[in-house]
């Protein structure tokens, strides 16, 4: 009788997903593949100056053209009070610029017209008379003396300082420092990377004057926010406003912001009462929506001669472009740059932070990864690795001295911080004995012998995912909550719905799996749905990794509501009192009896036509899900590189991936996961370069210049896994989905700088471009990445 | 009930030019009246209403647009429509028929060789045309083949094997069928 969990697609089936289906008949549908009766279509126009007052728009021409509908400039935006908006960081940012434009690729003015075509054409015909001012493309710039300021449209605001911000414990941090055997430092920058999914941003607004209802089909992971957003910047009441986010081709954090072309078709779609669709070009999506890192530090480790960290010291300096948008819900002004360290037993610790404006686009997002938590670990395991050469002591051992212990849980890190389960020696001994780390040593010295440079590199690291419990996280005021809304239908069969957004994990697959799991009813009989605010019950989106540990958790929760129901209808199906009966997977049973039960099916029938005294008929219900504390999955990565010291080039030769996620609902959705993040973290290590030249303009504004990892050049990936169940999770699942892209770079950097031991050189920045290396290795001398691109 | 009705163009200017092309689409022809500066993508995805084929780059790089043009792979977001004048066109909906799919198409599936599904349908058209010139292609060949496809979720190596699982079904049907010819 009993049901077999992986059979029915339950935790720990390698289910094949729903989802294929529609993709590999080319029938997803995305927001271009939306068309509405009456659309008309929308072009932005974008500055070509950094920083430039705008002394006049002419926008005549492009009015004149046959085709053309309505162009929208910020003067016009400025008369409904809608030319600049509130940011989620609580900054402003421009729509449609007004007196200056502040980055290259900001927007200045919008056409809306027959066709595409028509639209740009027409924005080709608006002509703009800019006045040059001086750019700023880095911090040192942004905080010289006499620097222009680029806020100046901000009252009180009189140089470009954003914010100042501190956490820890300074003096006891000094008082580490003045112990120490040694101190070791290093200065990085994490350079500005793109997310860059492969489908740029987009819009479809939709207002009915007849009902004044406003649809949008738009590319977000946050549909619920948006509505909340659009409510408040538009003053549109909320019950009026439709979100629907379709079919997702990717997203990393770039589609979490509300962009200015989104209010603004939303705006002409007002203005018109027509279908208003905006879909952004790629050098749109580059150079003006919301890029992720971009900051430098100085970091400092307080050692004991063994290799013991006595104490950390970090500052950071953080470049936000032109306006603080940040799309992080953190609490904290670095993100969460104080899960630093989490991993390691540190007794002490200090950072300091400031973020500054720059004449580059705004819009820092989490690219895959969780508020700054890519940056701290990269710099995290920089740093371990800088004071093990320093110390003149094996990689592997300094991580493992330093581990918080298995039995150490709960654990409060230095920068307060409780992380809760975890076997991190255990996965460093596993990938260790999978890279053959002993051998590779003998190797790599005979190699060098014969002048063949290798490296091995290590990255460990614990991080925060699952953003998040109230007492860190909030959007503007709202708690960062999940939510699902389960249905089970008088059949057996069910819909399901949750607050969270899918742009390419897969949850119409792993929703169901926790449903099967909790439930016992197969997998293919229940039907995921998401992303309309509509139908959807309220939720904080996905990002940050947070759909497994919050909605996924709101999934379990409702499901387990719908069991207790099913258990009262159960005892009166079998004439017994609730407390004579047991479960389990899709049945409830006579204790007494086990061969007498109702299956989940038949509660479910009877739910709808056999109902005790009393009982509401039906079988459906919300839940709504705030994390006590966010999950602490642990990863382990280590690759092997050679470098070639003729060109600087170094190619991978091997990437071993030991991940504790805790338990995996469907493992093979997760190693798919895994294997996307390592090649992300690959690609910012290698060659995902996105720069500024001293005038502002981005290089790296298309996929020529800005280079994606194909299938030629992207390594193969060797996993293993490790489970420590998250304990406060109802299925003991932790965020998986981004583990590698934070903790993956180190590996390769570190890669690469161990191969170039011996050389004096202790930091090459990212991306670790041929010529990089090879200044580092044939002048003996540290390589910085940081804008104005050189042009020696 | 587009015999029934046509629909006249409101103001086609005079200088706008016009081309009329004829190209058959998974089979099926067309002729069409395109301007000359038409997109290949534009007028699959907005002309003939197959959005199975998507645009990511505009620059050639990103391969979301592969189509098929007399069997040979082309970005189809940097070919001019009139340029498919007298040519066949695959599309990702003339892969499947519509009561069976390509063994392409369950090789992505039943490998896990696509996330969010976008560059999904280039991946597998040039994957059509590595196997139809090779129909047992080793990892690297699979690997250089597709280097002018990128995707941004799997990491490739799932794709790869997805290519390579897809290849030894063709090879195990074509094998049934060469048993089975007289």
């Amino acid at each position: 009788m009993t049901v077999d969990e992986v059979k029915i697609g339950g935790l720990g089936a390698r289910r094949t997903r729903v989802e294929d289906n529609r993709f590999i008949r080319g029938m997803g549908n995305y927001v271009d593949d939306i068309t509405l009766p009456g659309m008309l279509h929308m072009e932005v126009l974008r500055s070509p100056l950094a920083h430039a007052r705008i002394k006049s728009i002419d926008t005549s021409a492009a009015l004149a053209m046959p085709g053309v509908q309505l162009v929208l400039t910020g003067e016009l935006l400025a008369s409904r009070n809608l030319a600049w908006m509130p940011t989620l960081s609580y900054d402003t940012q421009a729509v449609l610029a007004t007196d200056k434009v502040r980055f290259q690729g900001q927007e200045v003015a919008c056409v809306v017209a027959d066709d595409p075509y028509i639209a740009k054409d027409a924005c080709e015909a608006i002509v703009v008379d800019y006045e040059p001012l001086p750019v700023i493309v880095n911090p040192t710039q942004a905080m010289a003396d006499g620097a222009p300021v680029i806020r100046d449209d901000k009252e009180n605001q009189h140089d470009n300082v954003v914010f100042d911000w501190e956490v820890g414990d300074k003096e006891g941090t000094d008082r580490a420092f003045a112990a120490a055997d040694m101190v070791s430092e290093l200065e990085l920058h994490y350079p500005r990377s793109h997310p860059s999914p492969i489908e740029s941003c987009g819009s479809i607004a939709d207002f009915d004057r007849a009902t004044s209802k406003l649809t949008v089909y738009m590319t977000t992971q946050a549909p619920h926010i948006i509505r909340a957003a659009v409510a408040m910047v538009a003053e549109l009441p909320e019950h009026m406003i439709r979100i629907v986010s379709p079919d997702l081709g990717g997203g990393f954090g770039n589609k979490v912001p509300i962009y200015p072309a989104y209010v603004v078709s939303i705006l002409a779609s007002i203005l018109l009462e027509r279908p208003v669709k905006w879909i952004e070009d790629n050098s749109g999506n580059l150079i003006s929506t919301g890029f992720g890192r971009d900051i430098y530090l100085r970091g400092q480790l307080a050692l004991r001669s063994d290799g013991k960290i006595l104490g950390v010291r970090m500052h950071t300096d953080s470049d936000h472009g032109a306006f603080f948008s940040d799309a992080q819900p953190s609490k904290f002004k670095i993100g969460l740059m104080h899960a630093a360290f989490a991993c390691y037993d540190i007794p002490v610790a200090h950072l300091t932070s400031r973020g500054v404006y720059t004449n580059k686009a705004p819009g820092g997002v989490a690219y895959r990864c969780s508020f700054r938590i890519t940056e701290a670990m990269f710099f995290q395991e920089r740093m371990v690795q800088a004071a093990a050469d320093d110390l003149g002591i094996d990689q592997a051992e300094i991580r493992r001295l330093n581990f918080v212990q298995d039995d150490d849980f709960p654990h409060r890190t230095p920068f307060g911080f409780l992380t809760d389960s975890g076997q991190y020696a255990k996965c460093l001994d596993i990938g260790l004995e999978a890279i053959g780390y002993e051998d590779f040593l003998k190797q790599k010295e005979e190699a060098r012998k014969n002048g063949r440079l290798l490296g091995i590199g290590i990255s460990t690291m614990t991080e925060p995912l699952g953003a998040g419990n109230s007492r860190e996280y909030d959007i503007l005021g709202i708690k960062m909550f999940d939510s699902a809304e389960l249905r089970v239908h008088m059949t057996g069969k069910a819909i399901l719905r949750t607050g969270a957004k899918s742009q390419g994990q897969g949850h119409e697959t792993t929703w169901a799996q926790i449903v099967a799991h909790e439930l016992g009813i197969p997998a293919d009989d229940v039907v995921v749905e998401e992303g309309d605010t509509d139908t959807a019950p309220f939720g904080m989106g996905t990002y940050a990794s947070r759909s497994t540990p919050v909605a996924g958790a709101a999934v379990s929760m409702v499901a387990r509501k719908i069991r207790a129901k099913a258990r009262k209808i159960a005892a009166h199906l079998l004439e017994v009192s609730e407390e004579d009966i047991e479960w389990e997977l899709g049945r409830f049973y006579l204790r007494s009896s086990p061969e007498s039960g109702v299956t989940i099916q038949e509660c479910a029938m009877a739910a709808y036509s056999n109902v005790p005294d009393g009982m509401e008929p039906g079988l459906e219900n919300n839940a709504y899900y705030d994390p006590p504390n966010l999950t602490w999955p642990f990863g382990c990565y280590i690759t092997t590189v050679e470098v070639d010291p003729l060109t600087g080039v170094w190619d991978v030769l091997n990437v071993v991936a030991v991940d504790d996620c805790g338990v995996r609902i469907n493992p093979m959705i997760v190693e798919g996961q895994i294997m996307g993040g390592l090649t992300e973290a690959y690609a910012m290590a290698n060659m995902q370069f996105i720069t500024f030249d001293s005038e502002g303009n981005c290089v790296g504004s298309n996929y020529m210049d800005y280079l994606l990892p194909t299938a030629w050049e992207t390594p193969g990936f060797e996993l293993h896994e490790v489970v420590t169940p998250c304990p406060h999770h109802p299925i003991g699942a932790k965020g998986v989905g981004e583990c590698a892209t934070v903790g993956g770079p180190a590996a390769f950097v570190n890669a690469v700088l161990d191969a170039l031991k011996g050389t004096g050189v202790r930091n090459i920045d990212m991306p670790l471009l041929p010529d990089r290396v090879y200044e580092a290795l044939t002048e003996g001398h540290d390589v910085s990445g940081a804008p104005p691109l050189r042009t020696d | 009930m587009t015999s029934l009705f046509a629909v006249v163009p409101a103001e086609s200017s005079d200088d706008t030019p016009v081309r009329r092309i004829t190209v058959s689409v998974n089979g099926k022809r067309h002729t069409l009246d395109v301007e000359p500066r038409l997109l290949l993508a534009h007028m699959i995805r907005q002309g003939l209403e197959l959005t199975g084929t998507h645009i990511g780059c505009d620059t050639t790089n990103c391969g979301a647009c592969t189509v098929l043009i007399d069997g040979a792979p082309v970005k189809s977001c940097t070919m001019f429509a009139v340029q498919a004048d007298g040519h066949e066109v695959t599309t990702v909906e003339g892969l499947a028929s519509a009561s069976e799919l390509h063994p392409i198409q369950e090789g992505f599936r039943d490998e896990h060789g696509l996330q969010c599904g976008f560059c999904t349908p280039g991946m597998m058209l040039t994957a059509k045309a590595l196997l139809d010139e090779n129909p047992d292609p080793t990892e690297d060949e699979v690997r250089w083949a597709l280097s002018g496809n990128l995707c941004r979720c799997t990491g490739y190596q799932n794709i790869v094997k997805s290519v390579i699982l897809a290849a030894a079904r063709l090879r195990a049907n074509n094998h049934v069928e060469e048993d089975e010819a007289p």
